[in-house]
């Protein structure tokens, strides 16, 4: 490359332009894109183009360095100039105006429309959007504003640079009111001899640098209008020679002014490249510009701004106060009455864009919330800001507002009028996310952090099954497959108690969901054993089919565990005693009334026939527990048998007995087992058979004997003095009983017994017939019912 | 909806309203004159007081005329802002609570006012 001198202005302008390719805020390169849209906007045929590229050794490098930049803005000069191209021309030909870039070609309104309609770039985004544009301008600001505070010129050339690269972008408004504004001062620093047909640059460098000195002390806080000063001026190729001119009046101390103007060019040159998704997206000039703003009152950028200082600042803007305010509610995100960096961009942006007509948006946008991020936030996203809540009139803010600017104020009405005559475009409202929304956003209730209780699974039989599954297996070794259930659920330790579960259901919610966590307290018991039964099922191999479910576990699945055991424990024994359970039952209850001797009496009475019954006694015997009796008995039946009243007695028992007596011992036996067997035949029969006349016959005989007891026993008289005789006799039989004095009491317990088993089976006698008299009477009822039932059909 | 809901935030010294609200009729004339009056019992028991300045609710029946039959609660700031607010006594589902919880949100909204370097105190307060 070869040494390039460039004039203050050409400086200016080229870093101006340098900025505003300078996409990525390298500051070292320029963006390609950017650079061949300069390129393209120069006007010049694409040949040059190349040619100037490959001069100023892009094509070499690859990239537009700045070097590289500044010498291909040159040489467009050059070739604008209609000079040859050559590299000696670059710092040979004096006076070389500035490279034109041209932009739009729309006077004001026109171009205003132009922008809109005819942005190419952004067609969709400028028709009746306006708050994107703004935040062009705004990007561009920042970053002009960035570069001018060291570079006034670069900033203005910027400026004038961005505004003729993003014509079509610019704010329909601002361009209009930048160019007035620009005119104006161009005209008083109209020395740029620039006169290009689209040269924006120069002008709208002049226009800003004029207007930035005037309104500069105004403008500190200013940046926005100027900003949009000159972006109307871009918009209606304001002089550029005015725009030339005034750099160098402006450069002296537009040091905020500059910046502000150049800052809206670059902010319309971003606006212009960047697509339009938000309008109030704040581009890196911008944004830039706006941290150079910030710089000025706190140097330090994470430091605040101070209410009062901001409101000085913001006031510069001669916006009203109400919006100011408004501005201020929109932009304070904290609400603690400073401004941080964001803050602070956020509210000049919005100052921006107010100025540029656009009305200020109800909730702040999006793109325009504080970023607890770096600085060098470029665009932030976007979303689209439809606005308008606050539709003060852009006319409010101008014309008594800049008492100092004269030239503002000229332009402040155009301003106006752009305004106005974008008002009708404006608006799309600004993003609906609003501060607030942001705020909440922060915040999102978290649903899956809650403890998820899914309904619990009706399992309860299941459950409770489990649960006593689970007793079962820690209480027992049950076929219940207690140990796939420990390993199901994770986060149940293990338990096999309703404990465990309990403690799985709290684990429950821990769980993220296992079939068992949803249980609440309830079903957790329930839910554990379900899990457990279904982990169980699912994972426990030995998983005989569910585990039987016991019997219907209890409702109320108290974490007792003692309770559960109790339960398990009951179950388990039921389920053992399922087939245990026959035994209770198995009992038969075979009352053994007191084997009196009367029946034995009976039996000696019979024993005699009974003898020989020896075979069939012992077959009854074992049913009968009464065998002590027997051997009583045989002795009583040795003695005699007079017992026939006991017959009556169906007891078993007293058959027994009955035989007991009337049969020596083995014969007794046999005799009890037939006198139980004719007993137990005629135990029904509440009549006696009347056989037993035989007593020591087979199985009849014993009946017989039996029936014949029963006989015997009705003639209870007899049968008493019988029985006493008999029982005598058997005592006497009874080696046991002594004879004497012993016969006389034994015949009394004796017949006392008899009585006793007498009275035992009359009473069961009774009840059995009182159960016949009721079904009878059910019967007849029911027949009653069905002859009632018939009778309206008969009477039919 | 509230029949009356009408709040008053009334700043020092001269109390005199600085934003007035009512939802959803418009009767503020009468609210004014109410507003005013219970001023002054607001004032009463700032005086009585002394200690604890923050009286988040007062309740005001003792303006509970039978013809108009509303509240009114007072909520008064440590800097002796007031704020009044007049609700319809109709309108039986504003429990105590409520009526807090409202004068709170009043309140924060008058500090985040407060915080605007561009509002000056003493200024009307405008709501959207």
């Amino acid at each position: 490359m070869e040494g390039l001198t460039l004039s203050e202005a050409e400086q200016r302008y080229y870093c101006d332009l340098f900025s505003y390719c300078d996409t990525e805020s390298t500051k070292k390169v320029a963006s390609n894109g950017r650079v061949l849209e300069l390129f393209r906007a120069a006007q010049l045929p694409n040949d040059v183009v190349m040619q100037i590229m490959e001069l100023c050794g892009a094509t070499r490098l690859g990239y537009f360095g700045r070097s590289q930049f500044y010498i291909a803005l040159k040489l467009v000069a050059v070739a604008q100039s209609g000079l040859p191209l050559r590299v000696e021309s670059l710092n040979t030909v004096k006076d070389l105006p500035l490279p034109r870039f041209v932009v739009s070609k729309n006077e004001q309104e026109s171009r205003h429309t132009a922008l809109y309609s005819s942005d190419a770039d952004n067609p969709a985004s400028y028709s009746g959007v306006i708050p994107p544009p703004p935040g062009r301008i705004q990007v561009k600001k920042g970053s002009v504003s960035h570069d001018t505070v060291q570079q006034r010129t670069s900033t203005d050339q910027q400026e004038s640079t961005s505004p003729v690269v993003s014509p079509q972008q610019s704010p329909p408004t601002s361009p209009h009111t930048w160019r007035k504004h620009n005119r104006h001062p161009s005209g008083g620093n109209n020395e740029r001899p620039l006169a290009g047909p689209g040269p924006f640059w120069a002008p709208f460098s002049e226009a800003q640098p004029g207007s930035s000195t005037s309104s500069d002390p105004i403008w500190s806080g200013h940046s926005p209008p100027p900003h949009q000063e000159n972006w109307v001026s871009f918009a209606d190729t304001p002089p550029t020679s005015a725009l030339l001119a005034m750099h160098p009046a402006s450069v002296q101390d537009q040091t905020t002014v500059r910046t502000v103007a150049s800052a809206t060019t670059t902010n319309e040159i971003r606006r212009q490249s960047s697509s339009y998704d938000d309008p109030w997206k704040i581009t890196d000039e911008q944004r830039q510009y706006y941290v150079n703003q910030f710089k000025t009152i706190q140097p330090d950028l994470n430091g605040f701004i101070p209410g009062s200082a901001a409101k000085e600042f913001f006031t510069k803007s001669k916006l009203p106060i109400l919006e100011l305010s408004h501005i201020w509610e929109l932009s304070d995100f904290d609400k603690d009455g400073a401004l941080t960096l964001d803050e602070f961009c956020a509210a000049f942006h919005l100052v921006v864009a107010r100025k540029n007509g656009y009305d200020l948006p109800e909730k702040l946008p999006e793109s325009l919330m504080p970023k607890l991020i770096d600085l060098e936030d470029s665009t932030e996203v976007g979303e689209q800001t439809g606005e308008v809540g606050y539709s003060s009139s852009p006319a409010e803010a101008p014309p008594s507002k800049s008492p100092s600017m004269p030239s503002l104020n000229q332009t402040w009405p155009e301003l106006n009028q752009s305004s106005e005559q974008w008002e009708t475009f404006s608006e799309r409202s600004s993003s609906s996310q609003t501060l607030t929304q942001f705020d909440s956003n922060i915040a999102p209730a978290d649903p899956d952090t809650a403890i998820v209780h899914p309904v619990p699974i009706r399992m309860t039989p299941s459950k409770i099954h489990m649960q006593e599954m689970e007793l079962k297996r820690t209480g027992s070794d049950h076929a219940n497959p207690t140990s796939p259930l420990l390993v199901k659920p994770p986060d149940l330790p293990e338990e096999n108690k309703i404990s465990s579960s309990v403690k799985f259901t709290a684990g429950n919610t821990v769980n993220g969901y296992s079939s068992s966590d949803s249980y609440t307290s309830d079903p957790e018991q329930i839910g554990s054993t379900v899990t457990r039964q279904r982990s169980h099922s699912g994972t426990s191999p030995d998983n005989t089919a569910p585990p039987p479910p016991p019997p219907r576990p209890h409702p109320s699945h108290s974490r007792s565990s003692s309770l559960d055991m109790n339960r398990s424990f009951s179950v388990t024994p039921g389920q053992q005693q399922a087939g245990v359970v026959a035994y209770p039952p198995a009992v038969p209850p075979r009352p053994q009334p007191s084997q009196g001797a009367g029946p034995h009496v009976h039996r000696p009475v019979d024993a005699e026939g009974l003898i020989g019954h020896t075979s069939t006694s012992p077959q009854q015997i074992p049913e009968q527990p009464n065998f002590a009796d027997f051997s009583q008995f045989e002795a009583f039946a040795v003695s005699g048998v007079n017992k026939e009243e006991e017959d009556e007695i169906e007891t078993h028992s007293e058959v027994l007995q009955v035989e007991k007596p009337s049969d020596s011992a083995s014969s007794l036996r046999a005799a009890k087992a037939d006198g139980r067997v004719e007993d137990k035949a005629p135990a029904n029969v509440p009549t006696s058979a009347g056989k037993g006349t035989t007593p020591l016959a087979p199985p009849p005989k014993p009946i017989r004997r039996r029936l014949k007891s029963e006989d015997e026993l009705r003639p209870e008289a007899e049968e008493h003095t019988q029985k006493t005789g008999v029982i005598a006799a058997v005592l006497a039989s009874q080696p046991s009983i002594p004879r004497s004095v012993g016969k006389d009491k034994k015949a009394i317990q004796a017949s006392i017994r008899r009585n006793k088993e007498t009275n035992t089976v009359l009473a069961r006698l009774n009840s059995e017939l009182q159960q016949q008299l009721k079904d009878v009477l059910e019967e007849r009822i029911s027949l009653e019912v069905q002859l009632e039932q018939l009778r309206p059909f008969s009477h039919l | 909806e509230w029949p009356v809901l009408v709040s008053v935030v009334c700043s020092p010294p001269q109390n005199y309203p600085l934003y007035i609200r009512s939802v959803p009729t418009e009767n503020e004339l009468k609210f004014h004159y109410t507003v005013h009056t219970s001023l002054d019992v607001v004032d009463e028991k700032i005086s009585a007081m002394g200690k604890a300045l923050v009286d988040q609710r007062e309740l005001y029946l003792g303006l509970l005329y039978p013809t108009e039959d509303y509240k009114v609660y007072g909520y008064v700031t440590n800097s002796k802002v007031k704020f009044v607010m007049v609700v319809d006594s109709s309108n039986t589902a504003l429990r105590d609570n409520e009526i807090r919880s409202m004068f709170r949100k009043l309140h924060n909204s008058y500090t985040d006012i407060m915080c605007n370097p561009f509002y000056n105190p003493g200024d009307r307060i405008h709501s959207r």
